[in-house]
């Protein structure tokens, strides 16, 4: 027992290696589910202030480009693409594939989050930032309160995806170090499956942050 | 949990339907579906999220414990916006006495 | 002789020593033991404004401390005593050291994860003090809005992050715990044979998982409420301040559970040793900590009857309310069961647990009044609901905590405590507890709102009895933290199991060896199985 010397494979506290493997990703999907819920409480607040504030909203919504968002979302779902291209090479033991998908997701990841500095710099410009500059056209009068609740939940929903996005870079960083660094083989290539969970999770949570914030009421705008 | 590796024919096509879908609810958003607009979008959402979700997280070769975490999951989100919902959308249902 | 043999003997205590290898250990029974100082350190000090806060209230007018300053008493009583005491309280102490052993197991799914909580706690903690020290926080534990975004001049923030890095502590052991519960079980050890406290912890644990994240992110926002001025909750902007009480309460009243419920798991343990019987209707029990962790997610709202909140909602938390006290009744009849024809033994952990039953039933049903919609109108915001709160936590978890602490002390320190000087303390904080908290249900009921500093002269003699009582309550509570630190020097060796329980981590040396086991056991026999383990004892000794 004492004498057990323990490898990244089979910790101490594990009896054989797949138990391990089942445990760490039962680990990462119960951590998923309280982002679900963390980004959850967010969504309450986006339901009930497009819900009250509908045409304000639908406004507020139509000075964000569509265009550059659909892109954006393309940019991510390739990156999601490239991951899970990076887990199969390393389930396969390809390691030059595995290095290769990983900086193509670290790539596509930095050029989505190019793209929102961006967008957001566009938005500081328009003066759409909530605030004492704050002022957006067409709207009823009385509006510009609500107005501001729509920018203040499109920066505070995509900047805790974009911080997400920042640690998920991180993540994809340090995968690419350790495969780079050989410690992953068919038979233990868990963080780099893990890690693929995590940025498929933060390509979800974009999923319906983009119809949920830019495509409001596209069609009466 | 999946010993089973899949083809890049399949996260090929599984890419491609993402793609087409977020052109899909780009389209549709630019069309009048009066109050069906919100449900295009959160049905086409929650089709690219099982998407991701059963093929490229691999959740359709995972083990039950993974599907109900994850069905667990979502139905917690639902009853917080459910039942906070069945405040805002209630208001004034019922009136307070003496108001 | 024997002294020297076990002193000599290798376990978890005298493996490894030095600093370092306490604040880097991956030992889930170390990690344990870095907890219990923490949350004693925290207790404490809870306590501590609890004290200023009975003092004050001696008399009807201001005397001791400024409006002010009382409102920033109160905040912190409640921030320290649920944040960093309760919510951590069992399952990070007794939870973390005993979970692993109860399973078979010779660690936490995730070890380093396990240490990480416990310096995010005391991170969190840090930040919470730095608060304290700098000026304090006068909001209320509840941070309702505007106040807390707008108006308030005190460290909101600094009060705000401390909790939410502890947040992370509580969502990462509960994740832990769910992990290692369904992947770390001895061969043989299915779940309808695990104790029923692990139940109860990973009833817990799925409450600290889905609900802590919830109040994280309302933190952020009144963060960012309060620098950035989002207006999410500012009428002015459209925002609405009820639903930061939505978003608070969504985990806030789960949060209850996550205090009561390890409780609740320890008592199961007390009552079923302590009679020598099997706990009667094992299954049911432990479906119904599984109840109590969903149902308490469907009722939040019941804390918000008066807030604005549409009627109709109102009543349907009122109905749901009611039957989150189902449960809890069942447990409490369960444990009547198994006491009924059981061969009882009045050892100290089994007063506690006594003590338990008894207000635990009292904090319930007083539960059900508050849940009344109109009961609630009239008591909301009042001491009726102090009262009620207090029942629960310190008439119930406070006490199932000491009484597991009692119970488990001779396997974590290889130490008997001194059972006289224990009973007297028992007794005393029973006493102290009724005198301190019972006035306050008719001081609620007659009106006296919380929060308040001064009150009418009418109300003093009740003030007086509550705050002789918590005089009383804190030499009660003093006692086993001297007697406790005595044993360790002076007390009574103990063997592998003085009390005759069930139970994997019985089967080892007091205290155990740091893998737990000598070789991963297979479990055969089922929960509380007395006859088994007479069988075993006597298979030995013959």
């Amino acid at each position: 027992m004492d004498s057990y010397i323990e490898t990244p494979e089979l910790r101490e506290q594990f009896e054989t290696p797949t138990q391990q493997k089942e445990t760490s990703t039962l680990g990462m999907w119960i951590f998923l589910v309280t982002e679900i819920m963390f980004f959850g409480g967010l969504f309450l607040a986006y339901t009930i202030y497009r819900k009250e504030f509908a045409t304000v909203f639908g406004l507020a919504s139509s000075t964000l480009d569509a265009a550059i968002g659909a892109a954006n979302t393309a940019v991510l779902i390739c990156s999601s693409f490239t991951m899970v291209l990076a887990v199969r090479a390393a389930q396969i033991g390809s390691r030059k594939a595995l290095i290769v998908f990983l900086i193509l997701t670290i790539l596509l990841g930095g050029i989505f989050l190019g793209v929102k500095a961006y967008e957001w710099n566009q938005k500081f410009e328009e003066h759409h930032v909530p605030g004492p500059a704050f002022y957006l056209e067409g709207v009823p009068p009385g509006g510009q309160g609500p107005a501001q609740l729509f920018f203040s939940l499109y920066f505070t929903m995509t900047g805790l995806h974009a911080l997400h996005m920042l640690i998920g870079e991180g993540l994809m960083l340090f995968l690419l170090w350790h495969a780079y660094a050989r410690k992953y083989t068919p038979s233990y290539y868990t963080p780099v499956d893990i890690g693929g969970l995590y940025w498929h999770f933060v390509d979800i949570v974009w999923i319906f942050l983009f119809p949920l914030l830019y495509l409001i009421a596209r069609h009466q705008h | 949990m999946h010993e089973h590796v899949d083809s890049i024919k399949t996260y090929t096509l599984v890419f491609f339907s993402l793609l087409a879908l977020t052109a899909a609810t780009t389209a549709v958003a630019y069309t009048d579906l009066g109050p069906f607009n919100i449900v295009m979008a959160l049905f086409i959402a929650v089709l690219k999220m099982l998407l991701v979700a059963l093929f490229f997280m691999h959740l359709r070769h995972s083990t039950i414990l993974t599907k109900v975490v994850v069905g667990g999951g979502m139905l917690w989100l639902a009853i917080l916006l459910v039942f906070s919902l069945a405040d805002f959308v209630t208001r004034g249902w019922l009136p307070v006495p003496g108001k | 002789m024997i002294t020297e043999a076990v002193q000599e003997r290798e376990n978890y205590l005298n493996t490894s020593h030095g600093i370092k290898s306490w604040l880097l250990t991956k030992d889930h029974k170390r990690i344990a033991l870095l907890y219990l100082h923490t949350i004693t350190f925290f207790f404490f000090l809870g306590g501590i404004f609890a004290t200023l806060i009975r003092l004050e209230l001696l008399t009807p007018k201001g005397s001791l401390v400024s409006a002010d300053t009382y409102s920033k008493l109160f905040t912190l009583h409640g921030v320290i005593m649920v944040f960093f005491f309760l919510i951590p309280s069992i399952p990070a102490t007794l939870g973390n050291f005993f979970l692993p052993m109860m399973i078979g197991a010779k660690d936490l799914a995730f070890p380093r994860i396990n240490l990480l909580s416990w310096y995010l706690l005391v991170i969190g903690g840090c930040f919470a003090m730095y608060a304290m020290l700098a000026g304090g926080v006068d909001t209320g534990w509840t941070f309702y809005v505007p106040y807390s975004s707008n108006y308030s001049n005190t460290y909101v923030i600094a009060t705000g992050l401390g909790i939410f890095i502890a947040g992370f502590s509580s969502i990462l052991t509960g994740l832990n715990f769910i992990v290692t519960v369904h992947r770390m079980r001895a061969p043989g050890m299915t779940w309808f044979r695990l104790p029923l406290f692990v139940w109860s912890n990973y009833a817990t644990a799925l409450i600290q998982v889905l609900g802590t994240p919830v109040i994280a992110i309302t933190l952020v926002l009144l963060i960012c409420e309060r620098t950035l001025h989002i207006g999410v909750f500012d009428p002015a902007r459209g925002g609405d301040p009820v639903l930061f009480q939505h978003l608070f309460w969504f985990y806030s009243h789960p949060a209850v559970y996550i205090m009561v419920l390890p409780g609740l798991g320890v008592i199961s343990e007390l009552v079923s040793v302590f009679a020598k019987k099997p706990v009667f209707g094992y299954k049911v029990v432990a479906f119904s900590s599984v109840a109590i962790a969903v149902l308490g997610f469907l009722v939040w709202g019941h804390h918000m009857f008066v807030s604005g909140q549409s009627v109709y909602a109102g009543l349907v938390f009122s109905f749901l309310s009611y039957f989150v006290a189902i449960p809890s009744a069942i447990k409490v009849f369960n444990w009547t069961a198994t006491l009924h024809k059981g061969s009882i033994s009045y050892a100290t952990p089994m007063l506690y647990a006594f003590g338990f039953i008894g207000l635990f039933t009292v904090g319930g049903l007083t539960g059900l009044f508050v849940a009344c919609l109109g009961v609630d109108v009239h008591v909301h915001d009042t001491y009726f609901v102090i009262a009620h709160f207090h029942y629960i936590m310190v008439g119930g978890t406070i006490m199932a905590y000491l009484g597991g602490l009692h119970y488990w002390w001779p396997k974590m320190s290889g130490r008997m405590y001194p059972e006289a000087w224990a009973k007297l303390s028992a007794l005393v904080i029973y006493l102290g507890f009724n005198l301190t908290f019972f006035p306050q249900f008719i001081l609620g009921y007659l009106g006296m709102p919380r929060r308040y500093w001064t009150y009418p002269d009418e109300f003093q003699v009740l003030h007086v009895m509550s705050t002789a009582g918590a005089s009383v309550l804190a030499v009660g509570y003093l006692m086993p933290l001297v007697y406790f630190m005595w044993s360790l020097r002076y007390g009574r060796i103990a063997g592998p199991n003085p009390w005759g329980a069930t139970g994997l981590e019985w089967q080892t040396p007091s205290p155990p060896p740091a893998h737990n086991f000598e070789e991963t056991p297979v479990v055969t026999t089922e929960a509380y199985d007395y006859a088994a383990l007479a069988a075993m004892e006597e298979a030995k000794v013959g």
